[in-house]
C-alpha cells in the first residue's frame, strides 16, 4: 500500500526538508517500521527505547486519530495519509 | 463595596494563591520549601490572563484598540481564551489564529465567549499560526485589526513585572530564592525575573525548555528550533532546565495523585524542574508556576485542515 507520511515542521530537519515521505505499508506499525529504515533519526524521535510509540506522539490516519481506531494496528489503504502532529508550543 | 465585588472580569486577574508541595517533595530537607503558584485561579483559567489583560489595557489607553477594531493574534490556546474573555467583557470582536489540533475544550471555551477562530495547519505548530496571522494582516485592506502580537509586545512581560513578581515577593515575605517557569512566549520568565531582580535580588531565575524540537510539553517552546519571541532575552534568566516530555508528564500525573493538583503538561515540567533545582539545597524557597488546569488537554479525535477563512467552531 502506498502511504504518504506527513512530516511536521519540527521534524523536517530529519526528513531532509521533506514535508511528505512515502512508505509501503499496510498498518501504522508498518509505516513506522518503514520510516525507521528510510529515516532512522526521524523514526527515533517517535519511539522510546523499547521501540514503542512515545505516549505524546499523535498520529492521524487521514483525519482520524489512531487512538480512536486500532492504534498501531490500524489498517491503511493505498493513498492514505498518516500525519505526525506536534504538541502546540507556547503562547 | 466589598473587596470581593469587582467592576469587571478584568479586575479578577492575578493575586493567585500559592500552595506548598508536600507529597512530591518527599525526601527534601524541611527547610527547602517548594511552592506552586496556581495560575488556574485566574478568571480565564490560565497565566495568560495576565499578559492578555495588560496588552489590551495598554492598547485601549493609547488608542491602538477601540470598540470599532477587531483584535487578532496567534495563540496556542490559553492566550486565545484570555483575549476572547476580555474582548467579550469589553464589547470588542476577537479573531484568534491557532493550530487546528488545539484541544476541543479550548475551542469550545473560545466559542462560548463569542470569538472567532482561524485554524492554521496542525503540522506547522504554533509558528504556522504566527505566519497565518501575518498573512491575514498582510491581506487586510480594511485596517480594522489590532494585532497585540504577544511574542513581541513588551506589555506581555510587563504584566508579570507588575503583578506576578511582586505577588511572589509579598507572599514569600521576600524569602524567594528561586523562580521556575516554562519558556513559551517567555513573558512570564522575562517579566517576573525583572521584578525579582529588583525586589529579591538574590533569587535565581530558572527557565524550562523542552529538550527536543519535537515534544509533548504543550505550551513550552524549544527556542532553538522555533521563531524566537522578540521579548526573549537570554540574560533574562540565570539558568535553563531542559525537560524531557516523559519526565514532565510523569510529574503532572504525580501532582494529581499526591498533591490534589490536576494541571497541564507545562505545569508538570515546571514542578519537575523546580524539584531538580531543589536537589542539593539545604534550604531555599522555590516558587514555580502552574500555568493552567489539566482539564483543557484532550487531543482532538479528528484532524481539521487549516482554514483560510474565518470560521466558527
Amino acid at each position: 500500500m502506498a502511504i504518504t507520511i506527513r512530516i511536521p515542521t519540527a521534524l523536517r530537519k530529519l526528513s531532509g526538508g521533506l514535508d511528505r515521505v512515502p512508505a509501503e505499508a499496510g498498518t501504522v506499525r508498518e509505516v513506522i517500521a518503514a520510516l525507521g529504515l528510510s529515516h532512522p533519526a526521524l523514526a527515533a524521535q517517535l519511539l522510546d527505547e523499547a521501540g514503542n510509540l512515545r505516549s505524546f506522539i499523535n498520529l492521524y490516519a487521514n483525519e482520524d486519530s489512531i487512538k480512536e481506531l486500532n492504534g498501531l494496528d490500524t489498517v491503511l489503504k493505498s493513498g492514505d495519509d498518516l500525519s505526525i502532529v506536534p504538541a502546540i508550543a507556547g503562547g | 463595596m466589598s473587596e470581593q465585588v469587582s467592576a469587571s472580569v478584568l479586575d479578577l486577574v492575578g493575586n493567585t494563591p500559592m500552595v506548598r508541595l508536600r507529597g512530591v517533595t518527599a525526601g527534601l530537607p524541611e527547610r527547602v520549601e517548594v511552592y506552586a503558584k496556581l495560575e488556574y485561579f485566574n478568571p480565564g483559567g490560565s497565566v495568560k490572563d495576565r499578559a492578555a489583560r495588560q496588552m489590551i489595557l495598554e492598547a485601549l489607553a493609547d488608542g491602538r484598540l477601540s470598540r470599532d477594531k477587531v483584535l487578532i493574534d496567534s495563540t496556542s490556546g490559553n492566550t486565545g481564551v484570555a483575549y476572547a474573555m476580555f474582548c467579550a467583557a469589553l464589547g470588542i470582536e476577537a479573531h484568534l489564529v491557532m493550530p487546528s489540533n488545539v484541544s476541543q475544550p479550548r475551542k469550545e471555551l473560545i466559542a462560548a465567549y463569542g470569538a472567532k477562530i482561524i485554524f492554521s495547519d496542525p503540522l506547522e505548530g504554533s509558528d504556522g499560526a504566527i505566519e497565518l496571522a501575518h498573512q491575514v494582516l498582510a491581506d487586510d485592506r480594511t485596517g480594522r485589526y489590532f494585532y497585540p502580537d504577544q511574542y513581541s509586545n513588551p506589555a506581555n512581560p510587563r504584566a508579570h513585572e507588575l503583578t506576578t513578581g511582586p505577588e511572589i515577593v509579598r507572599d514569600t515575605q521576600g524569602r524567594v530564592t528561586h523562580f521556575v517557569a516554562g519558556l513559551g512566549t517567555t513573558g512570564t520568565v522575562m517579566g517576573t525575573g525583572r521584578a525579582l531582580r529588583r525586589l529579591a535580588p538574590a533569587a535565581r531565575i530558572v527557565g524550562v525548555q523542552p529538550d527536543a524540537a519535537f515534544h509533548g510539553l504543550e505550551g513550552l517552546k524549544h527556542l532553538e528550533s522555533s521563531i524566537v519571541p522578540a521579548i526573549y532575552e537570554a540574560s533574562g534568566h540565570d539558568q535553563t532546565v531542559w525537560m524531557g516530555t516523559e519526565a514532565g508528564w510523569a510529574m503532572r500525573e504525580r501532582l494529581g495523585r499526591e498533591e490534589g493538583l490536576v494541571v497541564g503538561h507545562s505545569s508538570g515540567a515546571s514542578v519537575e524542574a523546580a524539584l531538580r533545582v531543589a536537589q542539593g539545597l539545604t534550604e531555599g524557597v522555590i516558587v514555580c508556576i502552574c500555568c493552567d488546569h489539566g482539564d483543557r488537554y484532550f487531543d482532538p479525535r479528528k484532524l481539521q485542515r487549516s482554514s483560510a477563512a474565518v470560521a466558527h467552531v
